[in-house]
């Protein structure tokens, strides 16, 4: 069948072109600009070309952040997305309890995300605080202030308790859609308890955990307010991830030029990657 | 291959349950033979699929015992049954290949991967589906999935039954047909004992021996698919059995008289007195239209010609009442009186059927 050709169609996508120019693409042409010039204020510009490019590419500040925030990406995944499918598939599936559990798990994403740096901020204190206190009084050696390890394992673990909830959630609603009869079936054929879950829950929870992966590894690629109120980045350098890097220099620094070559950068290793995660994620199910 | 046996078996969903509409299954005895190709038929929610769980061990029944030949298997799990069962709508393992699938039960079992590998072939030849082996099941279209489903329930030849839920639901008429009867020769060929629940009569008469009826969470009545047309236990088996179902008249029986519709029949047997609502069941096969004051007053409203037959609706006085005539038989322009066939009609007590000479002799 031939499809009507009418290229009069294209005014009505028009209004969303318009709002997206506005919305988007001219807010990110803004940065474009202050990438390739340079200015001392008093609106004076001067072409820079690629150099504000080239000096974030070297940079071997900007590097190490970009480590930093792999790593932590990494480990944040590697943690929350088990944990979230383990979680799911031990929530009770139907009664009271499961609107009980659904509760309690939303409520970690319901706390604003400087005041849950607040809670482990003053939690993990070691004057005040019952997790540092606590770690304290029975000998361990923890202080996230000024050690590097623990300052990541705090941040860490704030983030897995703030966000594997989401995970969980997104897994428990894929485990939910699954009919009663692909478990009966599995008895029938006398599927192991692994295999229900490789064969039957893990399939049908693909399309969720996509979006978990994706929205996990975006969100924590991106992290900055929670690190920043509970370590400000330190000890040293030890926690500033690309934002908080990123904000030094825009906000602290004042260096517009090289802060927008960043911001591009990051937005552009942001979408590479997720379009690798998607790219292999939607493959296997064909 | 074994005798399952139900001994006074309920089911209730509810915890404590109390009246009698709280059982699912109200307590039942019954015996399926080894070997036999049942079906179990009765309308949506009258407890077939909870029955069928109940003996696959899915569900734990809330009271009585399932006996596999003279073993209690009641609290068995489903795996130490060496059960097979399909269900309505198709289920497949998603990732796997369609071979990968029909191996699924036999490899959970530990069989030799030559053995699984022959019983496959033979499997996806049953079921016609040896081109696709190595396709990825998830694109199948619904049909060829629960082809597959059936070829799971079929591949583990050792079961002790195969149980079907309405397997053929899904799939498209001219398939139903050859899936049925390839079922029906299965059976023939390897006298697995197998169960088939369907809400189609044309489906259970076409390919049990013995047909299981059920209806409100009972078995009302148990036999041959010409036991069930001629002799239905319950107004339910006759209602549902046959197409137009059988013909209900309320009636005041006194010995071998009815009063229906203030006319009088002979019937074939003296009835003793009768209380609780009494109805009189004539099957339209059994039926032929008269004039004058033979029969019971009859009008009719429409009739409508099926092929080989026709049927002819009207009423005697407020009931309605269903006759087939043959092509060939003209219908009289006078046509104002029914004839049942004394032979062929029953009499119902409260909706069971009322056995004449077991209570001639109670008499």
């Amino acid at each position: 069948m031939d499809k009507p050709v009418n290229n009069r169609a294209w005014f009505l996508v028009l209004p969303v072109l318009l709002l997206v120019a506005f919305s988007a693409v001219l807010p990110l042409m803004t940065v474009v600009n202050y990438s390739v010039q340079d200015t001392f204020g008093g609106n004076q510009f001067f072409w820079a070309g690629l150099d504000w490019f080239e000096e974030v590419l070297e940079s071997d500040r900007i590097r190490a952040a970009l480590g930093r925030q792999i790593l932590f990406s990494a480990i944040i995944l590697a943690i929350e997305i088990p944990l979230g499918i383990f979680v799911a598939l031990n929530m009770p599936k139907k009664g009271i309890w499961a609107s009980f559990c659904l509760v309690l798990m939303a409520l970690p994403l319901l706390i604003p995300w400087n005041v849950v740096g607040t809670i482990w901020q003053v939690f993990g204190r070691v004057d005040i605080g019952l997790l540092g206190h606590t770690l304290k009084q029975l000998g361990i050696n923890y202080n996230y202030v000024n050690d590097a390890i623990d300052a990541w394992i705090t941040v860490i673990v704030m983030d897995v308790w703030h966000w594997t909830s989401l995970v969980a959630l997104l897994c428990y609603a894929g485990l939910q859609s699954i009919p009663d009869a692909y478990y009966q079936a599995a008895r029938i054929d006398q599927a192991s308890r692994w295999k229900v879950f490789r064969y039957i829950e893990l399939p049908k929870m693909q399309g969720v955990l996509l979006i978990a992966v994706l929205l996990r590894f975006m969100d924590s690629f991106m992290i900055y307010t929670e690190p920043f109120v509970v370590t400000g980045g330190g000890p040293g350098n030890a926690t500033t991830f690309l934002s908080i890097d990123l904000v030094k220099m825009a906000v602290g620094q004042f260096d517009l030029g090289p802060a927008a070559a960043f911001s591009l950068i990051y937005f552009l290793v942001i979408l590479l990657i997720s379009f690798v995660f998607y790219t292999v994620m939607t493959k296997e199910a064909k | 291959m074994t005798r399952i046996t139900l001994e006074n078996l309920a089911h209730s969903y509810l915890p404590r349950p109390s009246h009698d509409d709280d059982w699912a299954l109200k307590p039942m005895n019954l015996t399926w033979e080894d070997g036999g190709a049942y079906a179990l038929l009765g309308a949506s929610g009258c407890g077939k699929s909870t029955l069928l769980n109940i003996i696959s061990g899915l569900l734990v029944p809330s009271s009585g015992r399932i006996l596999f030949n003279d073993r209690d298997v009641t609290g068995l799990p489903t795996a130490e049954r060496n059960i097979a069962q399909v269900f309505q709508f198709p289920v497949v393992y998603d990732t796997m290949s369609v071979r990968e699938n029909l191996a699924f039960p036999l490899k959970n079992r530990g069989m030799p991967a030559d053995q699984i590998a022959a019983r496959v072939d033979e499997v996806a030849r049953m079921i016609g589906m040896t081109a696709v082996l190595d396709h990825r099941a998830r694109r199948l279209t619904a049909d060829s999935k629960q082809k597959i489903s059936l070829g799971r329930g079929m591949v583990r030849q050792d079961v002790n039954a195969i149980l079907f839920d309405e397997p053929l639901t899904v799939i498209d008429p001219h398939m139903k047909w050859e899936l049925r009867t390839q079922l029906k020769d299965l059976h023939r060929r390897f006298g697995h004992t197998m169960i088939y629940v369907t809400h189609d009569q044309t489906e259970a008469l076409t390919f049990a021996d013995q047909v299981v009826v059920m209806h409100d969470g009972r078995v009302v009545q148990s036999g041959t698919p010409q036991a069930l047309f001629d002799a239905p236990e319950h107004t339910f088996v006759g209602y549902f059995i046959g197409s137009p179902g059988m013909n209900l008249l309320d009636a005041q029986i006194d010995g071998a008289t009815a009063h229906i519709a203030g006319a009088q029949i002979g019937l074939a047997h003296g009835y003793a007195p009768l209380s609780g609502k009494v109805q009189l069941g004539i099957r339209p096969e059994f039926l032929r239209l008269g004039s004058g004051t033979e029969g019971l007053p009859f009008t009719i409203h429409r009739i409508e010609d099926v092929g080989h037959h026709r049927i002819i609706r009207g009423k005697v006085g407020d009931a309605d009442m269903n006759v087939i005539l043959p092509e060939a038989q003209e219908i009289p322009a006078d046509a104002s009186r029914i004839v049942p066939d004394p032979g062929r009609a029953h009499i119902y007590v409260d909706d069971w059927r009322v056995d004449p000479p077991a209570r001639e002799r109670a008499a």
